[in-house]
């Protein structure tokens, strides 16, 4: 695990892992008889490692889960494609444009559900990093995004969106090409699609960017992950007029992105616990709980009709947010 | 990099050197800032829609010496070189409706702080001062009226407040006012102006964008008739969302409209931006848009396109 790309925060806990390690070294080159000192040496570390991670990641301000959230590790889309799907076939292009690597689309199996599944990649390598924008979609992005779920909904086939994109593509091109125009068509045409759509922010939910993806019936985020209009450092520099650590902490509070204040706006509907210290440090057992999760929405929404799942969805979104209303007018304001 | 402000006039007693009126004060963002969706300050001016003192006004477009009564009757136009002014919500009612048919909807609606945000300031404190400021309750304006004896729902949003950012009150206004039109079977006309999605709403007003996309899916499949006007500056959230969801979409002249602010772009590309990026002109080139309407033209063009669906 010493390969990790350390985060502050997580410097007790990797310290911890580095003995570990060097300890695991040592009792490989022990003879047996004198192994039984070491392994007990090992054994109180672990104990050590487990209360640390616990400490660390049981109090982690907002800042600090934005960086886990962006952790180079974290797994993506194509991680869990990989790690939940079956017999995936992806499918390309917006037949308008071109090809936008930093969406992935493509029909397969999640246990027993054949769905369409839609994604944010940010790139996992620096090639591919590059070319998917760092998970910042062009307009061809959510335009693919939205042809495969119209095919989709053509076959009855249950959408399922994993968000994680720092937000839109914001250069000459993407505006050319009219990204706001592409985000919001996919807004306006989710809410019409007769098929269960299952949304889960699974790493970064950046603005408009993200919401392109994820006007759904259930949306969940997983505990780690962060959802809001803006990134903490883009709020930090506009309303505190600078982005440092300070003010990104402060803004990451203020903007109460993570997924239990979510949750508590009724933004999402559901937390999927990542396993302590994070997904990156088991995707795995990520991966299962995710599958979990998408799995019992799909079962639970496809008992639904195609007006019914419209119709959830619109009264989903129709209820959110937060104003005063005034039995008479003449009230002062405010 | 265009300066992403359209000021409004100068009153000379007050002018000064015209160059340092770049509200943008080019501040050192991290890059990650520029993946955001671009908000109200970005674009928000310096100086205030004219304020009565001063008979005689500079034009920053053309730096003519114009007459305020003049400007004010020509819809806030330059009459000089036809630049068109930022105008708050009241004045535009009062410039696309027939007189005296206006009858407001919605005004009951007050925004609260459901995260009780805090910046520099306190959210509740900048509502105070806007509210003091506009006198409006937040940055949109609805209703019913007639355009040339033709009904509409009109929703104005209001960049004299929180340069018409949009929270959850501008959210539910623009709902009710699509739901109204399809209730009333009246086509709808809404005029953004807007620096995109309030921050201070945060998650809650990245959801208005897709209430009121969600809203235009029920009236537009119904047969609504739903036109969009674009002013000066209309940017992230609300260009994202209904603005650019039109059945027709109208541009005043050299507004700028866009999904990322100029700033953020220029900031990501690290190159210079092409003249004229993001305005009325280059987004009816690029398809985004169906017309570009002078401003005293906007009565007669929508008169026009409502008669065409028929209703
Ligand atoms: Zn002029």
């Amino acid at each position: 695990m010493s390969q990790y790309y350390v985060l502050e925060f997580e410097k007790p806990v990797t310290e911890l892992e580095k003995q570990i390690e060097a300890l695991d070294a040592e009792l490989a080159a022990t003879p047996p008889e004198a192994q039984a000192a070491i392994v007990r040496r090992i054994d109180d570390l672990r104990s050590a490692h487990q209360q640390t991670l616990k400490a660390v990641y049981s109090n982690l301000t907002a800042w600090e889960t934005v960086r886990v959230a962006r952790h180079p590790k974290r797994p993506q889309s194509r991680d869990y494609i990989e790690m939940i799907c079956k017999d995936f076939v992806e499918l390309a292009g917006d037949r308008r444009f071109g090809d936008d690597p930093a969406m992935v689309t493509g029909f397969a199996r999640i246990g027993p559900h054949k769905v369409l599944i839609v994604g944010h990649q940010k790139g996992r390598n620096t090639t591919e990093k590059i070319a998917c924008h760092f998970g910042c979609a062009h307009p061809e992005g959510y335009r693919k995004a939205l042809l495969k779920m119209q095919l989709a909904a053509k076959f009855n086939v249950p959408i399922v969106t994993l968000v994680d994109t720092p937000g839109a593509y914001p250069g000459i091109g993407a505006e050319q090409r009219g990204q706001a125009e592409a985000i919001a068509v996919n807004l306006r045409e989710m809410t019409g699609l007769r098929v269960p759509i299952i949304s889960v922010v699974i790493g970064e939910g950046g603005s408009g960017g993200a919401l392109g993806i994820a006007v759904a019936n259930r949306v969940a985020m997983l505990s780690n992950a962060w959802y809001s209009v803006i990134s903490p450092e883009g709020c930090a520099a506009i309303l505190w007029k600078a982005a440092n650590e300070q003010t990104n902490t402060a803004a990451a509070t203020a903007l109460k992105l993570t997924a239990a204040d979510n949750l508590r706006l009724g933004i999402v509907d559901a937390v999927i616990a990542e396993p302590l210290g994070g997904a990156h440090r088991d995707p795995n057992a990520t991966a299962r709980a995710l599958e979990q999760w998408i799995i019992a929405q799909v079962a639970d929404l496809k008992r639904l009709d195609g007006q019914r799942l419209v119709d959830d969805r619109y009264a989903r979104f129709r209820k959110l947010g937060a104003f005063a209303e005034q039995a008479d007018t003449q009230t002062p304001l405010a | 990099m265009p300066d992403p402000a359209q000021p409004s006039p100068q009153p000379i007693s007050k002018d000064k050197d015209m160059a340092s009126n770049n509200p943008n004060n080019p501040t050192s963002t991290p890059s990650r800032a520029a993946t955001a969706t671009a908000t109200w300050q970005e674009v928000k001016p310096t100086r205030k829609v004219v304020v009565s003192e001063g008979l005689w006004l500079r034009c920053p477009a053309c730096s003519a010496l114009i007459y305020r009564k003049q400007m004010e009757a020509n819809l806030h136009c330059c009459p000089e070189c036809q630049h068109h002014y930022r105008v708050g919500a009241t004045q535009r009612v009062e410039q696309l409706l027939d007189a005296g048919t206006f009858e407001p909807l919605f005004t009951n609606l007050r925004p609260t702080d459901p995260l009780n945000f805090r910046d520099l300031k306190s959210y509740k404190d900048r509502l105070r001062s806007e509210q003091a400021k506009s006198g409006q309750s937040d940055a949109c304006k609805a209703g019913v009226g007639f355009i040339k004896g033709r009904p509409v729902m009109l929703a104005v949003l209001d960049l004299d407040f929180l340069m018409g950012s949009m929270g959850s009150v501008v959210g539910e206004i623009v709902t009710r006012a699509i739901e109204g039109a399809q209730d009333r079977g009246i086509p709808l006309l809404i005029v953004s102006g807007s620096g995109g999605a309030r921050m201070q709403e945060a998650g809650l007003s990245l959801m208005q964008m897709a209430k009121t996309s969600a809203a235009l899916h029920r009236f537009q499949s119904a047969g609504g008739l739903f036109i969009s006007l674009l002013t000066d500056p209309t940017t992230g959230g609300v260009t994202a969302s209904f603005a650019m969801l039109g059945d027709v979409i109208l541009a005043e002249p050299k507004a700028l409209v866009g999904f990322a602010g100029p700033r953020v772009i220029a900031q990501t590309i690290r190159q210079e931006l092409p003249d004229g990026f993001q305005r009325s002109e280059y987004l009816l080139k690029a398809g985004m848009v169906d017309r570009v309407v002078p401003r005293k033209d906007l009565r007669n063009e929508i008169a026009r396109l409502i008669d065409y669906s028929g209703r």
